[in-house]
């Protein structure tokens, strides 16, 4: 099963829309097994949750992501758990990585401008005791995300029949 | 131009049947299409990334007739390595263009007139014209439903006579699906060597089966791997079919007499597709297992749609096709494959392209995503439902 959870997970991944009936034909289960053994990584907390990939760029709503490499104090006894969380618990943040090399903190921050972004990391984030530095780097394109290129919709160029 | 320029041998043999019904689709706009042969996948970057590098260091020239000995030496190593196949890359080892010119080379290196050569049908629609090109005699051996297309002991023995000298073996089958177990094959080799027949294995989709069945090749059977010759290349396992990648392995004699038609015909195979394929062969085996397991799940959908809709099917375990039987609807599978397309708008290809023993079948690929799958399968139903 462990193998099969596996395969589940992958599909979920790219299709989390996909009909239980569908994912238990196409890996020879009953319906009920596949519900079940959702259900089960859902409560084990393995699916964390459902998203949908949006292009936003090709929409009207404004919005900026920026890459914020962030230099901190660890903290004796909490290592850099702590300020993580001080920082994670932001709402604009999005997300929040632990890195090893020359930073420590991976910070991805949207917001609607660059303006308030940027004031988020002056009045937020540089202003954090445990934090010593920060540098910002503003998003110009997504090209591919999780896993998805966005310009990639082409067409089935096979001939229709072929031996 | 007047016809007499023809060679009348040539205009002799019928036009492949895909061919005819491959003119009506392209007529018909907007149709779907389970006809195709070849994969959805693209062919993985890594491997598309070695042939462009290729050309950036102006790897343009010819190769060695036989093909880079780095490709034939990886291609051993990957047989070794998957199917435990020992071939010496120096003389047991040609690369072509694609596995179709394999089968040519193979049957114009083997056949004198009057010799025959057994094609167990359904099959890929080359072996029989290529046969008759070579000056030989084909042979059809046509394979029966109820033992699910494989070739029978008593299927093989029934067509046996003292002018026959080939065998064709295309396992995992196309069109049927159907696979040889390493126990129907053992059933078969007796025969085979009892009768001092040569095999020509055509293992173009050995890594594509399903279920607990790993491909076996005749090849690695006691007794057989100096009576074998195995065809095999990288358009099926790799999604590399535009880039014409194939090869043969067997006896060091055979290959030299193939490598000499190769030398004349063909010169090398394109240099640019044997650097890809040596990224392939060396890097490619978890594409392969990507690749698969998408095929596996997509077989299962198509399998229980044609079940559900009362349609006999029975389980493919090889290729990426199904073999549903459409007898039930009262159409013979040209009518049956004609009506869908004007009626419902989804093409397959009807059995009887394939040899006449296809008739009362048809053949469904399934290199498609599963939501098209499901789309095709909904009209199909909604078109068999009108007659049975």
């Amino acid at each position: 099963m462990e193998k099969m959870r596996e395969i589940i997970l992958e599909i979920l991944e790219k299709n989390s829309k996909i009909d239980p009936s569908d994912l238990a034909v196409m890996l020879g289960l009953t319906e009920v097994e596949v519900v079940n053994e959702i259900q089960k990584m859902e409560k084990e907390q393995i699916i964390c949750g459902y998203h949908t990939l949006i292009n936003w760029d090709k929409t009207t709503k404004e919005s900026v992501t920026a890459l914020i490499e962030v230099k901190v104090t660890p903290q004796r006894g909490e290592g850099f758990d702590r300020i993580a969380e001080r920082i994670y618990r932001f709402h604009e943040v999005k997300a929040v990585y632990l890195m090893s090399g020359g930073f420590d903190l991976t910070v991805i921050i949207e917001g609607s401008t660059m303006k308030e972004v940027a004031l988020f990391v002056a009045q937020k984030l540089s202003t954090l005791d445990s934090v010593l530095s920060t540098a910002t780097h503003f998003v110009l394109k997504k090209y591919k995300d999780h896993g998805l290129i966005f310009e990639d919709r082409k067409k089935d160029e096979r001939m229709v029949v072929s031996p | 131009m007047n016809e007499r320029f023809l060679s009348k041998k040539i205009k002799d043999i019928p036009p492949s049947g895909i061919r005819k019904f491959f003119d009506i689709v392209t007529e018909m706009e907007d149709a779907i299409s389970l006809g195709v042969g070849e994969p959805d996948f693209d062919t993985p970057w890594h491997i598309r990334e070695e042939g462009i590098y290729s050309l950036e260091k102006g790897k343009t020239v010819y190769t060695s007739n036989a093909g880079l000995m780095e490709l034939r030496e990886e291609i051993c190593y990957y047989l070794h390595r998957r199917f435990n196949l020992t071939y010496d890359p120096k003389t047991e080892m040609l690369i072509t263009v694609g596995g179709s010119e394999g089968i040519d080379l193979a049957l114009r290196a083997m056949l004198n007139p009057g010799d025959e050569v057994l094609i167990p049908e359904p099959c890929f629609v080359s072996y029989k014209p290529c046969a008759v090109m070579a000056g030989g005699e084909p042979v059809v051996i046509p394979l029966k439903a109820q033992n699910e297309f494989r070739l029978t002991k008593e299927d093989l023995e029934a067509y046996i006579t003292p002018k026959t000298k080939l065998l064709v073996l295309p396992f995992p089958n196309n069109p049927t699906g159907a696979i040889m177990t390493q126990k129907d094959l053992e059933a078969i080799v007796e025969l085979i060597i009892q009768h001092d027949l040569f095999v020509i294995s055509d293992e173009i989709y050995a890594e594509l089966t399903y279920g607990d069945e790993k491909h076996v090749s005749i090849a690695s059977l006691p007794g057989m791997k100096e009576r074998t010759l195995v065809l095999n290349g990288f358009s099926k396992a790799y999604a590399m079919t535009g880039w014409r990648m194939g090869y043969a392995a067997g006896p060091a004699p055979l290959i030299k007499v193939m490598t000499k038609i190769h030398q004349y015909a063909i010169m090398c195979a394109p240099t640019t597709s044997q650097y890809a394929a040596i990224e392939a062969a060396r890097n490619g085996d978890e594409d392969i297992q990507r690749m698969k397991t998408a095929y596996d799940q997509r077989r299962r959908v198509m399998v229980k749609g044609f079940r559900d809709m009362g349609l006999d099917c029975f389980e493919p375990l090889g290729a990426f096709y199904v073999f549903p039987s459409i007898e039930k609807t009262g159409f013979s599978s040209e009518e049956f494959a004609t009506q869908l397309l004007y009626q419902e708008k989804v093409a397959v290809v009807p059995g009887t392209a394939f040899g006449e023993s296809g008739e009362g079948f048809i053949r469904c690929s399934y290199a498609y995503s599963v939501d098209a799958i499901k789309v095709a399968l909904e009209r199909i139903e909604h078109f068999v439902k009108r007659y049975i």
